[in-house]
Order: structure tokens, then sequence, then C-alpha cells
């Protein structure tokens, strides 16, 4: 989804109606043929008979040697390294079980943590409903998450409130190097953290908190629409509560609880990363008139 | 309000071949569907089919409970089916009953043969099938709303899985029976289809039909699912359209 479709994209801002290129976001749904040749069944497909066909509803995405589906819904499926936010379940004596929107329930053991925990004392340190942010470790073929709480941003989250978007709608949200959030918290005036996972984190005000909310719901409707940056900034503006002129947040705080969700965001490496990019690229320039 | 004359036998089939409703043999009831009714649900589907209205909601993979159920090699598929109390003419008493149980097994099963379950091991996937407003056929119903959810759930699968009841009414063969066709027929043939590979994972029957109508039954059937399969598609496609580039961004 990355190389091959540029001169389509291009194509498409500047005529609106050209015919679907190679480079359309085709959506499949399950059991749909994929029609390729010479590729191998990636995620979210699988072959039977010499055909290949998806197994997940999504977007078809070509990048040899492999084709896959790039899912619109369902759950968070963890991979290593995302950042993601969690409340925890349930308090054993040497781990917690935290609930990441994944399939399962994540152990985030004692060692994992900057605290010296001693066993029992885990209840000490976070009960149930606290909710924290973490890192993904490792993940092993039953499906079991290994996550830390040691590095940098990771942490008890304190105070604010946490809202849930789904996890497809996650690279959104974060915008192009982080556009998108750092748009939100420079006119809210609100901290605002999001989880590769979908949970995110609004600090601030009782008033920037619902704003914000109200931002992300925005965006999840219109997740896949263009130029929804722009839109977002211009809503917010036009939005902006009387008297009070921006509330400026504090710069080093905010770039403090940004790092979990900007940092994956800002190293651009997957296809996810990519749709958010292309995205916002189509936007282009031929969208007057839209708000 | 029908229970007055209920020991009439209403005429199912004129001499034309209309039915009660004026359908032809092997038409099927409006049916509309539309996909992620719910918020709160991992995927979810309302149908209403001719006067049957059904919400299904899908959550999962997620933690199973109770634990003891948990495959340490797949996904379990629990799928709960239940009639709502104000679904039928005279007050259904709510829960469980044995009806309801059948039919929440045969159509978890259904699911267990399409569903990619070992990619979620030691997880449930919880199904669940509320028939709001039943009029027969409840079940295909049922497993048309789910499958659709399933799907909006991210959840991997062979393929969808529509489903029809094909039914015996006059001495002939008809595709999605309605209710005083499936009370006063003689014969009622629910069944879901994999289109992909055309096999039938659910099949159960009420009623006599000859080897040859059970032929014929089937043949029509099949055709009524892959229709079915096509509005599922679209309902699917509405939901998750990207945007056109022109027009309608309100």
């Amino acid at each position: 989804m990355s190389r091959g479709n540029r001169p389509g994209r291009r194509r498409r801002g500047r005529e609106a109606s050209a015919p679907p290129s190679a480079g359309e976001r085709i959506l499949v749904l399950p059991g749909e043929e994929l029609p390729v040749r010479d590729l191998r069944p990636g995620h979210g497909t699988y072959r039977t008979g010499g055909k290949v066909y998806a197994s997940i509803l999504g977007l078809l995405s070509a990048r040899p040697p492999f084709v896959q589906v790039i899912p619109l819904s369902g759950r968070y499926i963890p991979r290593p390294n995302d950042v993601v936010i969690g409340t925890v379940t349930d308090v054993q004596t040497t781990f917690w079980l935290l609930d990441i929107g994944a399939p399962r329930w994540a152990p985030l053991h004692m060692t994992g943590t900057p605290w010296k925990v001693d066993v029992g004392e885990t209840g000490r340190f976070l009960r149930v409903g606290d909710s924290v942010v973490v890192q993904v470790e490792n993940l092993d073929a039953t499906g079991r998450i290994g996550v830390t709480m040691v590095g940098e941003g990771l942490g008890k989250l304190d105070g604010g409130s946490i809202i849930h978007i789904s996890p497809a709608r996650v690279p959104r949200v974060v915008g192009r190097s982080g556009s998108m959030i750092q748009t939100i918290t420079r006119l809210t005036g609100a901290q605002v953290a999001v989880g590769q996972n979908g949970r995110v984190w609004i600090g601030g005000s009782p008033e920037a908190i619902h704003r914000v909310s109200e931002v992300l719901r925005t965006i999840e409707e219109n997740g896949q629409r263009p130029g929804l940056t722009e839109r977002i900034e211009s809503y917010l503006l036009t939005t902006m509560p009387t008297g009070e002129q921006g509330p400026e947040p504090l710069p080093a705080e905010t770039a403090h609880r940004d790092a979990p969700g900007a940092r994956p965001a800002s190293t651009d490496d997957d296809e996810e990363g990519d749709l958010a990019d292309e995205a916002d690229d189509a936007a282009g320039p031929g969208e007057p008139g839209d708000h | 309000m029908g229970s007055v004359g209920a020991k009439e036998v209403p005429v199912l089939l004129t001499a034309d071949g209309r039915r009660i409703d004026g359908r032809r043999l092997d038409e099927l009831r409006p049916i509309r569907i539309q996909a992620g009714a719910l918020h709160q649900a991992d995927g979810s589907a309302f149908v209403e089919w001719g006067a049957n209205k059904v919400m299904a909601a899908v959550y999962g993979p997620r933690e199973v409970h109770p634990r003891h159920l948990q495959q340490n090699n797949k996904a379990v598929i629990q799928c709960r089916y239940n009639m709502a109390a104000f679904s039928v003419d005279e007050r259904k008493r709510p829960g469980l009953d044995r009806r309801s149980q059948e039919i929440s097994k045969v159509i978890g099963e259904a699911f267990e043969s399409v569903v990619f379950a070992e990619e979620f091991p030691r997880t449930s996937i919880d199904v669940y099938i509320e028939v709001l407003q039943a009029n027969a056929g409840t079940r295909c119903a049922g497993v048309v709303a789910a499958s659709v959810a399933l799907a909006d759930a991210g959840i991997p699968m062979v393929d969808l899985l529509p489903s029809v009841a094909v039914g015996k009414i006059g001495g002939a063969i008809a595709l999605d029976l309605k209710k005083e066709e499936d009370n006063f027929g003689e014969a009622d043939l629910p069944m879901a289809l994999v289109p992909q590979s055309g096999r039938l994972v659910l099949l159960q029957m009420e009623g006599h039909m000859t080897e040859a109508e059970l032929a014929q039954a089937l043949d029509l059937g099949v055709k009524g699912c892959r229709s079915i399969h096509e509005t599922m598609k679209q309902a699917l496609r509405d939901r998750y359209s990207v945007a056109p580039l022109a027009g309608g961004s309100a």
C-alpha cells in the first residue's frame, strides 16, 4: 500500500473523477477472492484450492511478496514495542493483569515496573481500576502478552479520563508525524496520550476533556475522509470558548504526555502510518468549502 | 389478534402460484441489514427481514468466562440465541428454554466451522442474538445478523454465512416461509451456506418431504442464500465504504 499507489494518489488529488487505479483503496470482505497473482497470503487472508481469499474485513494491500488485508475494525492486536494504555483488572502476588483491549489480559510483572515491589505488596502500587501506560515487550504463540512499565513515557496515569476509540483509527488521531494530536493539544489546552490500542488518556480541565472527547468522536466517525486535520482545526477554532484565549499548555508537560502516542507515529514504519499519510496527502488542495 | 380464527387453515398458495403475502414460491421477504448498530459491542448488526427484527452483538476475542471452558489451542465460540418476551403475540416466558438452547447450539456450531478460531487460543468469541420481533425464520435471521456482526468485529473467517429457510406449503416447495406458512405448512428446512465453498453448515428439518422435494428445496435454499449474501456484503460495504472524494462529506 505504500510505494505502488503514489502516482494514483497524485492523480486523485487533481481529478476527483479519475477512474479507479491500482492505487485505489479497495474494501474486501471475508470470503472474497483476492485478485492477485504470484503473491503469498499474508495477514487477513487464507489460501485454498490455489486461490487466495480475504478472511477479515479491511483494505486490500498488495506489497510483494505478500498480499494482506489491513483491518478496519476489531480488537487491538498487540505488536512488540507498541505503547498502550491499560486498566488493572486483577492483582496477584507478583503481577497485575491489565486489560489493554487485546484478546487477552496482559500480565505486568512486578519486576517490569520502575518501583521496588515486594512479593505480596503489588496491591499497594496499583489497584483494580488504575490505569497505566505500558509497552508491549513480547508475544508468544499462545497469545500471551508480555508488557513492561520501564521506559520513557511509561507509568501510572493519575487523573484525567480515558476514551476508547477503534485501534484502526489511532493513526488518524495521531496524524502524520503527530500533526493531528498536536493540533488538538494546542487548541484545547488538554494533555493527550494516545495508546496504540485505541485508548486515549486526556488530562486537563473538564471543558478541555469534553472538547477533546468530542473531537475524538468526530475523528472516529469520519476516519476515512480526507482533510480531517484541517477540519478538526477549524472546528476547534470556531468553538473556542469565549473569554479565555486558547489556554496554552505547559510545553514541557505536554511533550512528556504526548510521548507514548507521538513516538510510534513519527517512526512511520508500517502500513498504518502509511494509511494516515496517504489520507492526509489525499486531502491536498482540492477541497474547498468543506467545513 | 391473530388467534381468533386460528383453527382455520388459511389458503397458503393460490392457483396462480401466489402466496399469502403475494410472493412467488422463489421470492424472499424484503430484507434490510444494518452493520454496526451498537456502540459497545466489538461488532454488531441489526436485521429486519419481513416482520422479523433481530439484533446481534459480537464481543471478543476476549478472556473466557467461565474459565474452565477455555481451550488452549483455539478460541471457543459461545453463542446465545434469545427471544424477547415481547417478540411474539402471546408473551414468551423469558429466558433459556429447550428451543433457544438448541438454536444457540446449532448456530454456534455453524460459526465454529467458518471462524478461524485457532488464531486466538484461550479466548472466547461471544455471539449474542436477540430476537425482538419474530415471524418465522428467526434462526436464519439470527445467523445472518451474527455473521455480519462477526465481520464487523474483524473476526477472521472463511466467509460470511447467509442463511434461509425453505418449506413446503400447499404441496409446493417455497422459499423463506413467513409465520402462517410455517404454522400451517407441511415442512420447514432452515439452512446456512458457506458461499465460498458451497458447503452447508446448518441444516435442520421439521415435517415431511420426499427425496425429490428435498433436493429441490436445497437447490432453492442455496439460491436464496446467495441472494442474501449480496445483501450482507452490501451492508458491510455501506458501513465501511471509503468515503468518495466528491460530495457528501457532511
